[in-house]
């Protein structure tokens, strides 16, 4: 059946490959566990209402089961709610007329004496007043409510939605047109998590912990959920196995910095009382390991059901693998640390190039794992991207030798420039070197950003 | 570190030919509740090295689970058994000591819970 979807107007790229993880999680694709070698033909059917952009809040979608839509509702970040629609139209007399044409078997069992309901007035590119909403709502004469109104907790709620051409955006043609909608609420987010989780109120936070909202996407496009098993190998404060962990997920994480994982700052204050200020279960394990050099048994693999990361881009925070910088550029020789200094010996460590980094994280996610890709603006001249993998066969040998060489290919390509620190300075450098790598500058064809992007 | 996590690691020193299990060295052993996931427990009971798991759990003080491994319809059935796979596998921590390199004898120190696998720059 065909549901109005109404999304928060943020984080545009985010809003459908969330919507479609959550579709699949809550088995709108049928069987969860039957194992799809295309996911991509794993797609819902989307529709925009009449001279509506892309970019507007407002979607058709088409679901299964109204259940289905409650449970994406509920757990969604980006989703302000789903409706059975009743009628739409350009005017009220439109709207009326649609209303009154929608099939009395679909009204009538949520018009009932016994039932109470209450009838909210949204509106999206424009300001109504109170009276104006008053007035909007007393023109419903013609459906036949028989139950009583309850305006704190109703057995049902219908929303009339009005969007309008006046929101604005960097003098582009507006989002929406003129329509009005009339709805019956079947699923709404709950807004109240991000309030609850966010960094600012967070005990054990580090400088790049991730942000509540995105952790929680993370979270949503990696389906966790009980039963399943999440990994983070740079866990660092554990900020994105919080949000999988909210959502029940057995959590694990790794880091290469010890004092992060293991001291935190102080008995009170680190990964594990993260987990207790929210009343969360603890990560199974944390370890400190190095990613480049895991220290999991030969053997082992398709172990976790999702691995959900936030790398180190030698950006904001570098990257660290074994071995010292000098060893590995045979500026030094090889060699041993004397055993009397072996137990606390601090293993110097070297920069952990991001391609190296990237192809650590494929090959431990393509042995590992019993693809979406959304941006996020990070700041005026750069952003970051969320990419959502999926695994489609498993891990074999060929696979692994084909990714090695491709990766070497890219390496000698690449290496030069990545090493020489240059990701860090086109991010930070002035801002007229855009010319040069199509790597970080975006396109220059404005889009539209949601209004808190 | 819990006995699944134990069940993934392995001493990877260059040199050594077969470095799992790690032997265990107990100087703290702690008990904590875990709440029970039987779909969980069904789900990764095929990854799991029974004898390592078995012979682990023994180490620090936990002798119910059965040396050879059950049949996967035991899963199914057996609450009971479910609890025992759950306790030796998640409910157990060792706070305090060290992982050995069963070929190298090189010790991996676990402290306040926390496993350390990084390798010196000449066991790479």
């Amino acid at each position: 059946m065909w549901y109005l979807c109404v999304f928060y107007h943020r984080l545009l790229d985010y809003r459908k490959p969330e919507f479609e993880s959550l579709a699949e999680l809550f088995g709108a694709f049928g069987d969860k566990r039957s194992f799809d070698p295309h996911p991509r033909d794993r797609a819902l059917r989307w529709r925009l209402p009449k001279d509506h952009h892309p970019d507007s809040p407002f979607h058709f979608v088409h679901l299964p089961s109204e259940e289905i839509a409650r449970n994406i509702a509920n757990r969604s970040l980006l989703v302000k709610g789903i409706y059975e629609l009743w009628g739409e139209g350009n005017d009220y007399e439109e709207l009326e007329e649609a209303v009154k044409s929608y099939p009395d078997e679909r009204k009538l069992p949520y018009l009932s004496p016994e039932s109470t309901f209450k009838i909210t007035v949204d509106s999206f590119g424009k300001v109504l007043s109170l009276q104006e909403q008053n007035e909007q709502i007393q023109g419903f004469s013609y459906i036949p409510f028989k139950g009583r109104v309850n305006l704190k907790n109703p057995d049902h709620n219908f929303w009339l939605m009005e969007t309008d051409a006046h929101e604005t955006n960097n003098g582009l043609p507006p989002v929406v047109q003129r329509r009005i909608f009339f709805g019956r609420e079947v699923g709404v987010a709950d807004r109240k998590l991000i309030p609850m989780y966010q960094l600012k109120t967070r005990n054990y936070l580090g400088p790049t912990a991730m942000d509540a909202e995105i952790a929680f996407l993370m979270a949503n496009q990696a389906q966790a959920a009980p039963g399943k098993l999440v990994y983070d190998p740079f866990v660092g404060t554990g900020s994105i196995l919080v949000s999988a962990a909210h959502f029940g997920a057995m959590t694990m994480g790794a880091d290469i910095d010890i004092r992060v994982v293991r001291d935190g700052h102080g008995p009170d204050c680190n990964v594990w009382s993260n987990f207790k200020q929210y009343g969360l279960p603890m990560p199974i394990c944390l370890l400190r390991a190095d990613n480049n050099l895991p220290p999991w048994r030969p053997g082992l693999k398709e172990v976790f059901d999702a691995i959900i990361c936030d790398p180190p881009y030698g950006v904001r925070a570098g990257g660290r693998k074994t071995g010292g910088r000098k060893l590995l550029k045979g500026i030094v020789g090889p060699y041993t640390i004397p055993d009397d200094k072996r137990a606390d010996h601090i293993p110097s460590t070297a920069a952990y190039t991001l391609f190296e980094c990237v192809h650590d994280l494929l090959d431990l996610a393509a042995r590992m794992l019993l693809v979406a890709t959304s941006e996020q603006m990070l700041s005026s001249r750069y952003s970051r991207v969320l990419l959502t993998m999926v695994k489609t066969s498993s891990y074999t040998e060929e696979v692994a030798l084909a990714a090695r060489i491709k990766h070497l290919e890219f390496k000698e390509n690449h290496l030069k420039w990545l090493e020489n620190g240059n990701l860090h300075s086109s991010v930070f450098s002035p801002a007229d070197a855009e010319s040069g790598d199509s790597k970080e500058s975006k396109e220059s064809k404005p889009k539209y950003r949601g209004k808190y992007v | 570190m819990r006995l699944l996590t134990h069940n993934m690691l392995s001493s990877n020193i260059k040199g050594v030919a077969n470095g799992f299990p790690l032997r265990i060295e107990v100087e703290k052993v702690v008990e904590k509740e875990v709440e029970i996931n039987h779909d969980f427990l069904r789900n990764i009971f095929p990854k799991i090295d029974w004898k390592a798991l078995s012979d682990a759990s023994r180490i620090m003080g936990y002798h119910e689970l059965p040396e050879e491994p059950p049949e996967p319809s035991v899963l199914e059935a057996d609450i009971e058994f479910l609890r025992k796979f759950h306790h030796a596998l998640l409910e157990l921590h060792l706070e305090e000591g060290a992982l050995l390199c069963p070929e190298s004898g090189r010790k991996f120190p676990v402290n306040k819970g926390i496993p350390n696998m990084l390798l010196l720059e000449d066991e790479v």
